[in-house]
């Protein structure tokens, strides 16, 4: 039987599998695991069986204690199940995970192995989470490459339904869950083969049935539970055999044949390293390269971690080791050594205890960790353990990968030890996201996988920001496997997709000598030489580069592609990289374009033809000068005037030097100073907005809106234009309290993301030209430095006093200072405007509990962070604690808030007689309602802190207790001044994982204020379905349109009686978004607040959000409302419902949007059957709401 | 009374057919409109251009953000197929001809050749008994030439006459500055109907919010008379059938049509205003108006008040207006 090879990725290999040989799937999404679900879901709705002919089941749950729930209650019921997850989420399951195995249970959770966070979230791939989840007593079984995905899918699956000890079935995420490789596919007989129908018959046997009842999950006595707990050890000894049975019976199957441990080298190596995962591949293969070189060296890759096999492993090492090095992808801080070198130094003891041992000398292991969050194993690291244990004294508890100049736990590497064979090519890309460059190398490398002979292998480095995002990607082929799980630091291919790169950063690093440098230009290649920064032209020259110019933005253009310039730099890579002739290159182009966009319509597929068709005719080589001649380089990246650690640690992870960064360089429990995104200029946007100072009217909405806050306006006095740039605008203030005062509205052009929001909300139009508004978009370039000379003066002038202006009105509140600013959100994002405003309104004296998401990678992922603070050094006060306890997390900042209050207060009392009763009862009994109060109880605590300074200073440090009271009272005397606690997120966390917690804290009746950023959708994660999903959208988990109405959290907060709810569209009434700010915060107690948050996973362009947003009030679907208890005791109804009555139909709102657009192209029957459901939700949730407000009394 | 016609070579019941309207979305329309009596109908257009439009943003769709940020490459699941393109049209098609027994007129609005002559060829595959060709062009190039326009309607006809066997109608707008010798060319060319007129969507201004807004008005019995006219000045001077549509509302709009030489009368506004059931009503008046007017047959009054039949011909021409002219007399005179 001919084989089947296939080019995917680690996720969609076991999704393969494991979909094939399960009958139920209970998942929740997290990074990097998202996809596997995501594959099983699809292959479920569109009707896929699995090898027994039903279709598996696939439910997406709230959380992933939930999934370990879901698959332990499944299991317990006889079905065969599976989940997919990673990191925290695995974490998650493990109270689930010990059932399960306490009770033999068969089932494999396949894990996309990934970074536990700690002084910081990762979503990269490491082992400590599967660490974490080792002493369940799930078997630990581990894939190193996308072929062992889909064989080890099989074998644990076969296994446990043998061994009845389930398994952990994990690789490395990203690495491998992500990493595209030609690969061997498993057909159904294969599959069939492996799975015996008697044992899954018995399994099912062993599920609950009242038919045959037994009791399952009993509680047990200190007499019996640790016989029950040993009953089970048969078992783990047993497995370890199962699973190398399996192993032998796949290996009779296809051919590959695995053991528990694979050596790998030298038969006679004296120096060997035992890891597992897909470091262990790059390894192998420096083990091989220095093995032929005569170097006794050899690898052992740990197959099954667990139940370790301790015989099966001192029997596979040579007997010739004299030194072994164990390799952890994992920390355990504070433990005598990493797991994996704590097994082997135990199962070598015990083998010379037992006198099992079979080595001529007890041979000196050490252990190092490597890898961590995905950090690159290289060659040149795998060589530096192995050179170590050459040493007489290697260095043990070892890191590989950084430099370590506090601890000295850091090996040297050679990064330029390569062992690349010359066969293989390499090739890298930079492009944006936006670009298409990442999807049409997928596409390339399948070409190259399945329509050539070559082997392939692609993987995609992704920015942290998600707007103007960078990517760069990794393409190897050639004629043998590639087993080289690391970047490319040599290619003979270097692609640069877009041309503004060139100013931002060096390109062509991983370009080696005579290679081919592929550059969109918009300059022809007569003109391009000279545009090129001085050092690009040197490298150019000196490496000898083959240099093309290709406009593809003009080739897109013609061609209709619009920004999308994938197919066109795809063409021109396969041209000049000659792997396939140009013809036949073309065609399989035209056919992978045919796949992928046939179903879209014809339409596109016939521009992307015609792209294709249009793109060598723009391709030209440039003729290299012998020498440089530009008079320009790239600019710096951070200015010299940044502090310290943004131009010693920030601006080299910007300048993409993270890497080098020593151990010293970094904080060392993950505080990191706020408000840094400033320091890092993107440039992202082609056009940026202008502002007419004659015809504005100074109403600060496109300040309000602009979810970067980029677009600012101060008023000042004239006087001080007198310092002004030239081209700095100017123009008489419009506020009747700052008469004869000036104003400007000011953009930052470097940080514009382009998004035309502003244009959008802006109210005015030119009386000539109405196409002209008072602030329309303009090409950056030309103004960019001009606009940027502006941004910095403007920046200079003073800030209006807050005191002085009321914070309730749009137009006011727009001149105060946002203290979130520049952040990594989506061009257009419609969550970062409510940030913004709270950061605007109380900025300066708030604690942030930002639950996992969209808002903590945008809020808080380095290399900048956009909180900020102002002029006189407060601002928020940001930290995320995890997905599922935000909003206890913030609770716990109240409550420490609240008893250190009431610690200063009582303390104050104390010490009334040396403060002075008149500050005293200031203090204490102030009012801290408004702006003006705020600031003259903060001046107050300043004289506090004085007074007591000055005691302390004159002596009463000789009454040792009445100092240590006022040391006590001056190191939390700012409790004083009132603290504004935000509990942040979005509807994942609030209406799914974290609602428990959710409900528990509103429920306290503590001064929290709640906002909830509903986008209807997991966004961060890409657009799972939610709870907060509506009726008739489609989301993933719901690809034939979500059947269920959406959750009214709202209504569920109200029902207490004592929480302030309101729910608010900022697109639609920005006054009662500030209204409702105020008014939450103002509320002595709990407050929610869900705002409706426009996103990308929505499927439109977001430039039309507001209208959006417009449309979801207007239609009735979105009702704004306040529900404020306080009006109670003034005898009038809690309830202000502050939109009104519908007037459009909802499918005027929702189907501009894609989520709801789309099903009625996929599923048109069903489209109608659900609008028709979604309008009488719309309908009965007005009818309730309206109700709500008719009682104007309150009674 | 024998209210039976022929239209396109069709034998119809009777004069009235429902044109190209919303309502032919609807399944259940077209049964109360072949219930009601309709003699044929004409289906909603599909449109080339909308086609190109939904395919488009359908991609946008599903490529808007993906493949950017590491946890989130995609955003949407995708559909193993999607209801795009002709198909759905065609399956309508196929729909009415298996439900209801009355002809069925296809209606299509190309753009390029190629979707001309694929989606005509793929309506008489699907079981059209004729074709309306919409040409719903509105030249705003100044560049092009009157005589170049002309061309378009030649070479969509001629290029789809070519392509199928079923007959073809073109439906035209009133804007050709040599009408008449349009309509014969075209009927020269083998268009087997002319359909008179297309209403163009006439967008408004609106000075409060200085923007343009698009307006769909519902036509009335005062339009009538622009295709009226043009129908009686083209009854008997082209071979081609001729069919009226626009301010159909009554029976007398329909009465007049017939006698300016319409073999049928269309109607959509007074569906969508007063419901399908109006057919019907219709019906009944115009028989019962031929019986009190000792008529024996619809084709006995088809074309009595055409210019070549009237009276006076000179009444549909220039003359009219002048004396139209002089005859107005202004109000306290």
């Amino acid at each position: 039987m001919k084989k089947e090879m296939i080019t995917i990725d680690g996720n969609e290999a076991a999704a393969r599998v494991a979909h094939r040989i399960n009958e139920v799937i209970a998942i929740y999404p997290i990074t990097p695991s998202s996809p596997m679900g995501e594959w099983a879901d699809q292959y479920s709705a569109q009707g896929q069986t699995n090898i027994w002919g039903s279709i598996p089941m696939v439910v997406e749950m709230q959380a992933e204690g939930g999934a370990a729930g879901a698959v332990h209650g499944a299991l317990q019921a006889g079905a065969f199940t599976t989940t997919f997850t990673a990191s925290q989420g695995l974490l998650l399951m493990i109270p689930n995970m010990y059932k399960i195995a306490g009770e033999l249970t068969t089932t494999v959770f396949h894990i996309a192995a990934r970074s536990v966070a700690g002084q910081a979230l990762s979503i990269f791939g490491d082992h400590s989470d599967v660490m974490a989840a080792r002493n369940t007593g799930f078997g630990l079984l581990a894939s190193n490459s996308i072929q062992e995905v889909t064989d080890f899918a099989l074998i644990s699956s076969a296994a446990t339904l043998e061994a009845r000890v389930p398994f952990l079935h994990f690789f490395d995420g990203f690495r491998t869950s992500h990493e595209i490789n030609k690969s061997e596919a498993l057909g159904d007989d294969i599959l069939r083969a492996m799975m015996s129908d008697e044992l899954l018959h018995a399994h099912r046997a062993r599920g609950l049935t009242p038919d045959k009842p037994v009791i399952r999950g009993t509680a047990q006595n200190p007499d019996v539970f640790f016989q029950a707990r040993e009953s089970a050890n048969p078992y783990y000894l047993a497995a370890p055999g199962i699973v190398q049975k399996a192993m032998d019976k796949f290996a009779e199957l296809t051919g590959r044949q695995y053991h528990l441990f694979d050596y790998v080298g030298a038969p006679d190596a004296e120096r060997v390293i035992v890891m597992m995962g897909s470091g262990a591949e790059t390894a192998a293969a420096t083990v091989e390269h220095l093995a032929a070189q005569g170097e006794k060296v050899g690898l052992l890759k740990v197959r099954l971690y667990r139940p370790f096999d301790m015989s099966a492993f001192i029997s596979a090492l040579p007997v010739t080791v004299k030194s072994i090095a164990a390799l952890d992808r994992t920390k355990e801080p504070g433990s005598t050594g990493e797991p994996l070198y704590l097994d082997l130094v135990s199962s070598i003891s015990e083998s010379f205890a037992e006198g099992t041992a079979p080595f001529a000398i007890p041979p000196r292991v050490i252990g190092g960790r490597y890898g961590l969050s995905s950090k690159e194993f290289t060659p040149g690291m795998a060589k530096a353990v192995l050179d170590e244990l050459a040493k007489p004294k290697p260095k043990n508890h070892f890191t590989i990968g950084i430099h370590d100049d506090v601890t000295h736990t850091s090996l040297e590497w050679d990064a330029a030890f390569d062992i690349e064979p010359d066969d293989i090519v390499r090739a890298v890309f930079y492009g944006l996201g936006a670009d298409g460059t990442v999807g049409a190398n997928k596409n390339s490398i399948k070409i190259i996988g399945e329509d050539t002979d070559n082997y392939a292998q692609a993987y995609f480095v992704y920015d942290s920001k998600k707007s103007g995002a960078v990517t760069v990607s990794h393409l190897r082929f050639g004629p043998n496997p590639i087993e080289a799980p690391y970047l490319i630091e040599s290619a003979s291919f270097v692609a640069c997709h877009q041309f503004t790169f060139l100013e931002r950063m060096d390109v062509l690093t991983q370009a080696k000598e005579g290679a081919i440098f592929l550059l969109n230009s918009p300059y022809s290649e007569d003109e391009v030489w000279s545009k090129l920064p001085k050092s690009t032209q040197q490298t150019i020259i000196k490496k000898k580069l083959r240099f093309y110019v290709v406009d593809g933005y003009q080739v897109a253009s013609e061609t209709k592609m619009g920004r999308r310039i994938n197919t066109i730099m795809q063409t021109c890579f396969f041209a000049l990289s000659g792997v396939l002739p140009t013809d036949e290159a073309i065609a399989a182009i035209k056919n992978a374009i045919k796949k992928t966009y046939s179903k879209r319509g014809e339409a596109v597929v016939a521009q992307n033809y015609a792209a294709v068709d249009a793109a060598l005719a723009h391709l030209h080589q440039v003729k290299v000068p012998a020498a440089a001649t530009s008079s320009f380089e790239r600019p710096a990246l951070i200015p010299d005037f940044a502090p310290e650690f943004i131009k010693n640690v920030t601006g080299r992870i910007i300048g993409r030097e993270g890497d080098l960064l020593p151990v010293s360089a970094l904080p060392v429990d993950g505080t990191y100073p706020t408000g840094t995104t400033k320091w890092e200029k993107r440039n992202v946007t082609t056009e940026i907005p202008a502002w007419n100072s004659d015809i504005c009217i100074q109403c600060g909405k496109c300040v309000f809106v602009c979810p970067h806050a980029v677009i600012r306006e101060k008023i000042y006095d004239s006087a001080l234009l007198a310092d002004a740039p030239a081209t700095f605008k100017s123009t008489e203030a419009r506020f009747k309290e700052f008469k004869e005062m000036s104003y400007t509205l000011q953009v930052a052009p470097e940080d514009c993301t382009g998004c035309r929001l502003c244009v959008e909300v802006c109210p005015v139009k030119d009386k000539s030209q109405p196409k002209f508004k008072a602030i329309n978009m303009v090409p950056q370039l030309p103004l960019r430095q001009t606009e940027k000379e502006n941004w910095d003066f403007f920046l200079g002038l003073p800030q209006v006093d807050r005191t002085s202006i009321p914070l309730n009105q749009v137009k006011y509140s727009q001149l105060l200072e946002p203290l979130f600013e520049f952040s990594g959100a989506c061009a257009g994002c419609g969550e970062t405007p409510y940030l913004k405003l709270m950061s605007q309104l109380f900025g300066d004296r708030a604690i942030i509990a930002n639950a996992t998401g969209c808002s903590s990678i945008f809020g808080g992922n380095l290399p900048t962070t956009p909180w900020s603070q102002n002029a006189d050094g407060r601002g928020p006060a940001w930290s995320n604690s995890l997905f599922e306890d935000n909003a206890e997390f913030g609770f716990g900042m109240r409550v420490a808030l609240d008893q250190r209050e009431e610690a200063a207060t009582n303390l104050l009392r104390e010490l009334r007689e040396q403060v002075g009763h008149q500050l005293t009862d200031a203090i204490l009994y102030a009012e801290q309602v408004d702006e003006t109060e705020i600031q003259a109880q903060r001046g107050r605590v300043g004289e506090l802190k004085m007074r007591l300074q000055e005691a302390l200073r004159e002596g009463a440090s000789e009454n040792p207790a009445l100092s240590a009271k006022m040391n006590n009272l001056l190191s939390m005397a700012d409790i004083l001044v009132t603290k504004s606690v935000w509990i942040v997120g979005g509807d994942g966390w609030a209406y799914d994982i974290g609602y428990g917690g959710l409900d528990h804290v509103l429920a306290s009746g503590r001064n929290v204020n709640v906002l909830v950023m509903d986008t209807e959708v997991y966004s961060n994660t890409g657009g799972q379905m939610s709870k907060a999903t509506p009726r008739a959208a489609v989301a993933k988990f719901a690809a034939a349109g979500k059947p269920m109405p959406k959750k009214d959290l709202g209504m569920l907060a109200m029902s207490y009686g004592n929480i302030y709810v309101a729910r608010i569209a900022f697109g639609a009434n920005d006054a009662q978004t500030i209204k409702a700010f105020m008014e939450a915060e103002a509320y002595d107690g709990p407050s929610l607040i869900v705002a409706y948050a426009h996103c990308i996973a929505h499927g439109y362009d977001l430039q039309y959000g507001l209208d959006q947003q417009k449309g979801a009030v207007e239609t009735g679907y979105w009702p704004l409302y306040r529900y404020n208890p306080d009006r109670e005791s003034q005898g009038l109804n809690p309830f202000q419902l502050d939109s009104r009555a519908p007037k459009r139909p909802l499918e005027e709102y929702i189907y501009r949007e894609g989520r709801y657009n789309m099903l009625t192209k996929s599923h048109p029957e069903r489209a109608a059957k659900l609008l028709k459901l979604a309008k009488a939700d719309t309908a009965k949730r007005w009818e309730i709401h309206a109700k709500l407000a008719e009682n104007k009394n309150g009674n | 009374m024998d209210l039976s016609t022929t239209y396109l070579g069709l034998q119809l019941k009777n004069p009235l057919v429902p044109s190209s309207s919303p309502l032919m979305r609807n399944r259940d329309d077209i049964r109360r409109l072949e219930d009601a009596g309709a003699a044929a109908i004409v289906l909603h257009s599909l449109f080339e251009e909308q086609i190109t439009h939904e395919t488009q943003t359908l991609d946008k769709y599903l490529t808007h953000g993906v493949e950017s940020f590491s946890e989130a490459l995609s955003y949407f699941p995708e559909a193993e197929e999607y209801a795009i393109g002709p198909d759905a049209y065609l399956e309508h098609i196929q729909w009415a001809k298996r439900n209801i027994d009355i002809p069925v007129i296809a209606s299509l609005n190309g753009v390029s050749t190629g979707g001309w002559i694929r989606y005509a060829k793929e309506m008489q595959s699907a079981g059209a008994d004729a074709l309306e060709l919409n040409v719903y062009y509105l030249p705003t190039d100044p560049t092009l030439s009157g005589a170049e326009v002309e061309q378009i309607y030649l070479d969509i006809l001629k290029d789809v006459k070519s392509s199928v066997t079923i007959p073809v109608a073109m439906k035209l707008n009133p804007y050709f500055s040599a009408m008449a010798n349009m309509a014969k060319r075209l009927s020269d060319a083998g268009a087997d109907g002319l359909v008179l007129f297309n209403r163009f969507y006439q967008p408004d201004l609106d000075p409060e919010t200085l923007e343009v807004v698009p307006n769909l008005a519902l036509s009335t019995s005062d339009e009538l008379r622009l295709p009226l006219r043009w129908i009686a000045i083209l009854y008997g001077r082209v071979q081609a059938d001729l069919a009226l549509t626009t301010g159909v509302h009554n029976v007398e709009d329909i009465l007049k049509g017939l006698m300016a030489g319409a073999k049928i009368t269309m109607l959509a506004s007074e569906l969508l205003k007063n419901g399908t059931g109006r057919v019907a009503d219709l019906l009944a008046d115009l028989e019962t108006w031929l019986i009190d007017h000792e008529y024996e047959s619809v084709v006995q009054m088809r074309g009595s008040l055409s210019q070549i039949n009237c009276a006076e011909p000179a009444a549909f021409e220039r003359a009219n207006y002048t004396r139209i002219l002089n005859s107005f007399v202004p109000n306290g005179s």
